[in-house]
């Protein structure tokens, strides 16, 4: 019997890899479903800066960043309080902008 | 020999340019490609050279930078050096303004931001703390905002006392003789047209200000319509714009050592942002703005291209330099006070800040 994963795999955008240890992808240690903002909380530790770039200093998230759960965007979901479950995937992604 | 550095923040990076004879110039590649460089500070304090930056990426948001080795390499401090409290509910959206205090006050920088508020670090910029004078201001709610958001575009202290000088578009010109514990709106004699009551206590939307060299109780100020001088700290404020060929524009530029002189770039007008007839041009005053010289030895024969209010700056040296770039992306320089420009670069993207200085201690 395969073990159940308590973990959320977090992808990370090519531009800020270098804030996150030169990381593509990040495993953020998840018993049980919490929200997108406590995961994160998680995933930001240890790495202030990268946590800027995802979300300004009110918690919210950046206008054009752009967060999937398991290949949803959140805005169309709980936004930063969508739920995420052990296994799912995390896609932080930039937004299109600038001109 | 003296190495001038020039900073070209533009809306699509940052350059650094370097001369030894102000005329000839080497460009660095670009820094912080695809990001908006909107202020620099160059702090030659202290005998070393310090590069700070405001960047903002329309995707990871607004930080600050800065480089001691003449953009070798930067550094950002890890919790960001200009943010909100939690308890403020709101970020920070631009860094419009990094003022590095006078020589006797090191480690002091200033700075603007959007939205409109004040910011000062004692610690060379790696850290600032918002001004809640400012930030708690019962005008608050009735600033707004200019084309180019709400923020806080000017501060500039007095090296003599405790008088701090900020311009807001929209506001106007706000004096706190106290440090910024205190401020009060100083907008006596300056137009807002645009207004019901043309002639309010705030809200008038003046674009650059600046101090004399020597009489810290005289500014300048370049407004939306109007160019102007105050002799008692912002008091009260008269028109010098007679002999000049157009009172819009946004650049306002002080002598670092010499009283009464002063450098702007018009603009035809508000519904018309060219250099009037197209021809783009300095207009220096040696007397305080009771007359003005047109500089444009050098400058090109037909420019569309607006100057905004912070791409523009003097450095230090004799005679003191001259800086310059367009919305087109051209830059200039004068190593003569104006009396003739040269092409630093030309191409690059909207320039929206240009700042020089002697390198020293490199």
């Amino acid at each position: 019997m395969a073990t159940p994963t308590s973990e959320v795999t977090v992808l990370i955008p090519t531009l800020l890899r270098p804030l996150i240890g030169d990381r593509a992808t990040v495993p953020v240690p998840t018993p049980s479903a919490v929200p997108l903002a406590q995961l994160l909380d998680d995933l930001h530790q240890g790495y202030p800066v990268f946590a800027r770039r995802i979300r300004d200093e009110t918690g919210a998230l950046r206008r054009y960043v752009n967060v999937y759960v398991d290949g949803e965007d959140v805005r169309r979901l709980e936004g930063l309080s969508t739920p995420v479950p052990p296994g799912a995937e995390v896609m932080i992604v930039q937004s299109v902008a600038g001109g | 020999m003296t190495t001038t550095l020039m900073a070209i923040g533009t809306k699509k990076g940052l350059w650094l340019a370097t001369s030894t004879d102000r005329q000839s110039w080497t460009l660095s590649e670009p820094h912080f490609l695809m990001q908006e460089v909107a202020s620099v500070g160059i702090d030659t304090r202290e005998d070393r050279t310090r590069i700070l930056v405001g960047v903002l990426s329309y995707h990871w948001g607004p930080t600050v930078v800065y480089s001691d080795d003449l953009g070798a390499t930067w550094s950002e401090p890890e919790q960001g050096a200009i943010k909100f409290d939690g308890s403020d509910d709101t970020a920070v959206g631009r860094i419009w303004q990094l003022q590095p205090d006078s020589a006797d006050r090191p480690g002091v920088v200033w700075a603007g931001c959007e939205p409109i508020s004040v910011w000062k670090s004692t610690d060379y910029g790696e850290h600032f703390e918002l001004n809640r004078g400012l930030w708690d201001h019962p005008h608050r709610s009735e600033w707004g905002a200019g084309f180019g958001g709400a923020a806080a575009h000017s501060v500039i202290p007095s090296p003599v006392s405790d008088t701090v000088h900020v311009a807001m578009s929209t506001g106007g010109v706000y004096r706190s003789d106290d440090g910024g514990a205190s401020w009060a709106p100083r907008n006596k004699g300056i137009s807002a047209y645009f207004m019901p009551d043309p002639n309010p206590e705030f809200g008038q939307c003046v674009h650059k200000i600046a101090r004399d060299a020597v009489e810290p109780n005289r500014l300048y100020a370049q407004n939306h319509h109007g160019v102007y001088r105050s002799d008692d700290s912002g008091e009260t404020w008269e028109s010098i714009a007679d002999g000049l060929p157009a009172d819009f524009g946004f650049v306002m530029l002080t002598h670092p050592r010499r009283s009464g002189t002063a450098w702007v770039i018009p603009l035809k007008a508000d519904g018309e942002r060219i250099p009037p007839e197209a021809k783009l041009a300095v207009h220096r005053t040696d007397d305080a703005g009771s007359s003005w010289t047109r500089q444009d030895r050098g400058l090109p024969d037909n420019e569309y291209n607006a100057v905004l209010r912070d791409a523009a700056g003097v450095d230090t040296l004799e005679p003191v330099g001259v800086y310059f770039g367009t919305r087109g992306g051209t830059v200039y320089a004068s190593n003569d006070e104006g009396g003739s420009f040269s092409e630093v670069a030309s191409h690059l993207p909207d320039v929206l800040c240009v700042r020089a200085a002697a390198v020293v201690g490199a």
